[in-house]
């Protein structure tokens, strides 16, 4: 066969299987399934696992795991409604889950690569300044915030031995303690603020413009899909997260700061689930410390259908999509076939482990 | 084994070869990779099955259809890569797979005798049978890995590279016990050894054979052919000249180490290497050797000293070197050398994607990685292809066409052709040789070439000036033609430092 063509076949793999569990849906319920509406709304039903998943694939590729974004997202949405109770503008709030999702990011990253100073610099500079806030006013408390990160930074060094941690552990940990800190957070109550702003149109088709033909959610996570296709496979640091998943020593002896790549692979990996908290707030209107409970596996799985390896070192976005799209067209598909949850959860496990064994058949015959 | 074929798909792996090995015998087999060898051992030990010919044991039909089958019968294979369980004890590994039992429990006294009785035929009796395996050094792991041979009662044994990751000592030692193994008066087992090291082959065994293309292509007594004729049939061609050196210019000095300290057990260590010059560090494994390139490299970290590259001190961190000029190739290709589930072109081009383009995709990738691979010569299909399906050869020349691409002009060679075949050996030390002596390009300039090596004759034949790494402590560097390889192995030792004391 022509190599090109072979090449091709080789990765549009998952795309194939997209198609045909489609086509299977369109042909068994045509006037429900295949409609542009369905459409639109699996786009939307997957836009918030299927953000988080693109921010995922760096982080499985590069040779790690991230088991708290279910975790990280519901944190997200309670910061976001807190903040908005709080008066903070619009806008402001949504910078919030960001945030949130930056910084977990860097807490993960610099635990993952043994930078135990980094983490606790930052954990205790949003301690003091949360702390701090009701004595001093907003700014007072950034300052105090900004003082003991610099105190920590400068202590750090010599105080903190270097720690790397496997990941799976740092945020198995992190999964249960961002879950906890989100109810501590809405007092264990969902968090309902009085004003949404645009947060509240989000997930939902506009009036007029691009908006009124997909929500505002949905541009947002094929925008973001669409940077990071092109930071991953066309960048130097796309290559170096390459490099680091299928060999670290090798990445190290060829002089990529494996390091601070690493760092900058959960910061952008989970400051996608900050973006995801801004959609799922946006979907449920209020900050809910229980929500995307089980988001992480979904995640996991998304990426793993679109063809990465747990072990690092593969895997691309345009998989990730796919593998995501895979997931909601089976859930869609068989709420339109009328059949119960638990087909759906039994369809999906089964997608799961062929595609994981004809990504390996693949391998082998090349 | 007669007339034994094997193909896959289109590949004819073994067209028709025959062998035989007698008790009390050692078999020296070698040949180029790629040759058959391993796929003629899979065959014996019963890992796979052969499309035709027989094989026979003992006077008898064998046609093992599993390794399982084959350790049963009698023939038991020693790897290269050791095929122990590191987390268990050495008498657990032992008797792995075949634990004496009474009734539901392993028979722990049982074990440990045949533990013992195994430990002692190979001359180990001093070992804890309760150690964990992975507290023990190489050699170590080897003669445990041996012993389980002797445990399951191997008639048989297959030595497939043994001596590739040993020190010198601990190969004499194996030496010594393949002797005791084979003497008819002792065990008198029939004996297979796999080599590339033909003085090794000289030394131990009573025959050779030569395979090539799949074939038998010689055979002979080793104490008669010489070094030359057994390479010359692997090869197929007549190797004259393993070692040339062409007319070398030294020019300036462009890396200088002052008191360099680094990872022990290396002290600190100055010297300078020049343009258009090959120095060679010799050396046991574990003497510093390796600890000195890493820290040149600054893999590990710079406890204290100078480097200087090109009159000047820099970063000592990976990255400033590279672009500084200055490359390393790793002693363990698998584990730190090469990324082997990547491509080809991304090997190479890693260290400096910036020579690539602003945004390098996979398309550049490639492009920019050609050059590199085609001077090096590297056999593959495209430079798509993944490291890790290429011979051991080829992908050595990957991870050397990786200082070409960069371009760079001080090159760190850490044991540059551990365990790869000959002919690849010839084409690399000649590529060597090119680079310090500033050809084939009109306008390169050449380049300055450290090589770790403990391949004595390597060093001796391909280096300018050579320095012995002994405890940590690096000697004086003395001009090549001022050594031979008893007065290195004597410095190695650290001999020639206690007569002078």
């Amino acid at each position: 066969m022509n190599p090109r063509v072979k090449r091709w076949l080789e990765e549009l793999g998952p795309l194939f299987g997209l198609i045909l569990v489609w086509s299977l849906f369109a042909a068994l319920r045509p006037g429900e399934f295949a409609t542009w509406e369905n459409q639109r709304l699996m786009l939307l039903q997957t836009a918030v696992v299927g953000i988080a998943a693109v921010g995922a694939t760096f982080i499985i590729v590069s040779g790690g795991i991230d088991l708290s974004v279910g975790s990280t997202i519901a944190l997200g949405t309670v910061v976001i409604a807190l903040l908005l109770e709080a008066g903070a503008p619009v806008t402001v709030a949504a910078l919030g889950g960001v945030f949130v999702g930056v910084a977990v990011g860097f807490t993960l990253g610099s635990l993952v690569v043994g930078r135990v100073g980094s983490a606790l610099g930052l954990f205790g500079a949003v301690a003091v300044s949360w702390v701090t806030w009701e004595q001093f006013g907003p700014l007072g408390a950034l300052a105090c915030g900004v003082a003991v990160a610099v105190a920590i930074a400068l202590l750090g060094g010599r105080v903190f031995p270097r720690l790397p941690l496997a990941p799976f552990i740092v945020t198995l940990g992190a999964w249960g303690a961002l879950r906890g800190m989100a109810k501590g957070l809405g007092d264990n109550q969902p968090v309902y603020p009085d004003e949404l702003g645009w947060l509240g149109d989000v997930m939902f088709v506009g009036k007029s413009g691009l908006t009124s033909v997909l929500p505002p959610g949905v541009l947002l996570f094929l925008a973001t899909a669409l940077v990071a296709g092109v930071v991953l496979a066309r960048t130097r640091f796309g290559r170096h997260v390459f490099a680091i998943g299928s060999n670290e020593e090798t990445a190290r002896l060829c002089g990529v700061r494996v390091e601070r790549t690493k760092l900058l692979v959960y910061i952008v990996g989970v400051g996608c689930a900050g973006l995801a908290a801004i959609l799922q707030f946006g979907y449920l209107s209020i900050g809910d410390p229980t929500t995307a409970e089980g988001y992480e596996l979904r995640v996991i799985a998304a990426v793993v259908i679109g063809g990465a390896s747990l072990t690092g070192g593969e895997g691309s976005i345009r998989g990730t999509l796919v593998g995501a799209l895979i997931m909601t067209v089976v859930d869609n598909g068989c709420t339109k076939l009328g059949l119960d949850n638990w087909v759906q959860e039994v369809a999906t496990g089964g997608i799961i482990v062929t595609a994981v064994a004809l990504d390996r058949l693949r391998h082998r015959a090349s | 084994m007669r007339g034994v074929r094997k193909r896959f798909g289109a590949t004819t792996a073994l067209d028709g070869v025959d062998l035989d090995v007698g008790p009390g015998e050692v078999l020296g087999l070698v040949g180029e990779n790629g040759a058959g060898k391993s796929t003629l051992m899979k065959i014996l030990a019963g890992a796979l099955t052969p499309d035709d010919g027989t094989l026979e044991l003992d006077g008898e039909s064998y046609s093992p259809s599993s390794p399982v089958d084959g350790r049963q019968a009698g023939v038991a294979m020693v790897y290269q890569e050791l095929s122990l369980a590191p987390h268990l004890s050495v008498e657990e590994n032992l008797v792995l797979g075949a634990e004496p039992m009474r009734g539901p429990f392993v028979d722990r006294r049982e074990r440990r005798r045949i533990a013992k009785e195994a430990l002692t035929a190979v001359g180990r009796s001093s070992l804890d049978p309760a150690e964990r395996v992975s507290r023990l050094p190489l050699g170590d792991r080897q003669l445990v890995e041996i012993a389980r041979a002797m445990a399951l009662g191997a008639r048989v044994l297959v030595f497939d590279e043994p001596t590739s990751s040993l020190a010198r000592d601990d190969a004499e030692r194996l030496f010594t016990l393949v002797k005791k193994l084979a003497d008819p008066a002792g065990e008198g087992l029939a004996i297979i050894y796999i080599s590339h090291f033909l003085e090794e082959v000289q030394e131990l065994c009573d025959r050779y054979c030569v395979l090539r293309d799949g074939k038998t292509v010689g055979e002979g007594d080793p104490e008669i052919s010489t070094a030359e004729e057994i390479a010359s049939a692997m090869v197929g061609r007549e190797v004259e000249d393993l070692y040339p050196c062409s007319q070398r210019v030294r020019g300036e000095a462009v890396l200088a180490l002052e008191a360099l300290h680094g990872k022990p057990p290396l002290e600190p260590a100055t010297f300078e290497l020049h343009r258009g010059e090959v120095f060679g560090l010799a050396g046991l494994a574990g003497a510093g050797r390796s600890e000195i390139v890493r820290a040149i490299h600054a893999l590990d970290p710079v406890r204290s000293g100078r480097v200087t590259i090109a009159g000047r001190e820099r970063n000592n961190t990976p990255h400033a070197r590279w672009f500084d000029g200055v490359g390393m190739v790793s002693e363990d290709r698998k584990d730190e050398g090469l990324a082997l589930s990547l491509s080809i072109a991304d090997n190479v081009v890693l260290p400096r994607l910036d020579r690539v383009s602003k945004m390098p995709g996979s398309h550049a990738i490639e492009r920019s990685a050609g050059p590199a691979t085609l001077e090096l010569g590297v056999v593959m299909r495209s430079s798509r292809q993944r490291v890790g399906e290429l011979s051991g050869g080829n992908q050595q020349k990957v991870a050397l066409a990786r200082l070409l691409f960069c371009d760079v002009d001080v090159l760190l060679l850490d044991e540059p052709t551990r365990g790869i075949d000959v002919g690849s050996k010839a084409e690399i030390y000649s590529w060597i040789d090119r680079l310090a002596a500033g050809i084939p390009e009109e306008g390169r300039a050449p380049k300055a070439i450290l090589i770790v090596s403990s391949y004595l004759p390597e060093l001796l034949g391909l280096c300018d000036r050579i320095a012995v790494v002994c405890r940590g402590r690096m000697g004086t560097p003395r001009p090549t033609a001022e050594w031979n390889e008893e007065s290195l192995m004597l410095e190695a030792t650290g001999a020639t430092q206690e007569v002078s004391e």
